[in-house]
């Protein structure tokens, strides 16, 4: 019987580079380490600022990332060498999906002082496209 | 001085013993050497005047009450809480920016100078850029924002303080007639006084020279504050 090609591209497996969605960790991101059971794995963000402890896959998201390499229950000095010898953490932080993370997080959080001059700058660029198309039309 | 904890009303955890033990009543009790007080005398003796009255009569030196309450109630406990200064957030130092939420100059951005003894703050526009003069201000009408003004080094004379804005006493007319043929007609203005103007500069000069130094922020000081669809105070970054 012939393998069908698997329409999932993202497992759950040793390695994988995970974005959290709810704790203290929100947003961040950290590498599966260990499968508990069907509901839990171990993880651990060494780089990241993310404390080894056991999550529940529900508040995981998966990303296309993983440490392809690292062994199966490693303490966090050895997936910290792992990590780093791939490079995962660089290439996520490159990905357009973790900028627009990143935006979206800069944006909710600007201050007053901020937020009045991104109104400068909008408004400033929405004039200059105004008097562009007047001359145009002009023209 | 609790010497023994209160398990329940009447009982203590400490037996007589024990607390006699942790007081140290079997090294006997202090003897201080100061001499005894003095009781003051319970009578004194009083002139009295008129001829038939004898010349002095002995008159109790703590007089008796003349009103004794119907019931005795339990008196409530006098408090021994003292007024303190207000503390100050921790967010507001001096050259903060802050948003007045309320009273004449409300959605003006303006530069905190210090607090005032009374616990106001006192803010200044600057006049020049947003018209709020030297004023002082309640913590509690206020949104303090992250964004400082770099005021350095900069001492606020001792003058400006809570009796600096006290208003002047105006002479009152004690004329009924000419109080009631004045109302109605257009009350005299008094210029500003040339002393507040001129350290209303001095204090400006200083801030408008930092606000210079960071692009924008001028105009900032100048736009109103507001909220607009979408926004939510508790939600919003300051």
């Amino acid at each position: 019987m012939s393998k069908s090609p698997s329409t999932f591209t993202r497992f759950v497996e040793v390695g994988r580079v995970v974005l959290l969605k709810s704790g203290p960790c929100e947003g961040k991101v950290a590498v599966i380490v260990e499968i508990i059971d069907h509901r839990r794995a171990v993880i651990d963000g060494p780089t990241t600022g993310v404390p080894r402890q056991s999550f529940p896959y529900r508040h995981l998201t998966l990303t296309p990332f993983s440490v392809k390499t690292l062994p199966r229950g490693s303490r966090t000095g050895i997936v910290r060498k792992y990590v780093e010898k791939e490079g995962v953490i660089e290439k996520w932080n490159k990905s357009a999906w973790a900028q627009k993370l990143e935006t979206t997080h800069r944006r909710r959080n600007i201050n007053d002082f901020g937020r009045f001059s991104v109104q400068l700058m909008k408004k400033n660029r929405r004039d200059r496209v105004r008097r562009a198309l007047a001359k145009q039309a002009k023209a | 001085m609790a010497r023994s904890k209160q398990l329940v009303p009447h009982i203590g955890r400490l037996s007589r013993s024990k607390v006699n033990a942790r007081r140290g009543l079997h090294k006997g009790l202090k003897k201080s050497d100061a001499p005894a007080k003095s009781e003051p005398q319970a009578y004194k003796e009083v002139q009295v005047g008129g001829e038939k009255n004898s010349q002095t009569r002995l008159v109790p030196t703590q007089k008796a009450a003349t009103f004794y309450p119907a019931e005795d109630i339990r008196q409530p406990k006098k408090s021994r809480k003292t007024p303190q200064p207000t503390r100050l957030r921790g967010s507001i130092t001096p050259g903060t920016v802050l948003i007045l939420l309320a009273g004449r100059f409300r959605g003006k951005r303006v530069v905190f100078l210090k607090q005032l003894a009374s616990g106001l703050l006192l803010v200044t526009g600057p006049y020049a850029i947003n018209g709020v003069p030297l004023r002082r201000v309640n913590q509690a009408y206020v949104i303090a924002t992250s964004t400082k003004v770099d005021l350095g080094d900069f001492k606020l004379d001792e003058k400006v303080n809570d009796s600096y804005f006290a208003k002047p006493t105006v002479p009152r007319s004690r004329d009924a007639e000419s109080e009631f043929f004045a109302e109605g007609k257009p009350k005299v203005k008094e210029s500003y006084p040339e002393a507040k103007s001129s350290e209303q500069k001095v204090v400006d000069k200083v801030v408008i020279e930092s606000v210079r130094r960071t692009e924008n922020l001028g105009k900032y000081l100048k736009a109103s504050w507001g909220l607009s669809k979408g926004q939510h105070p508790h939600q919003l970054v300051f």
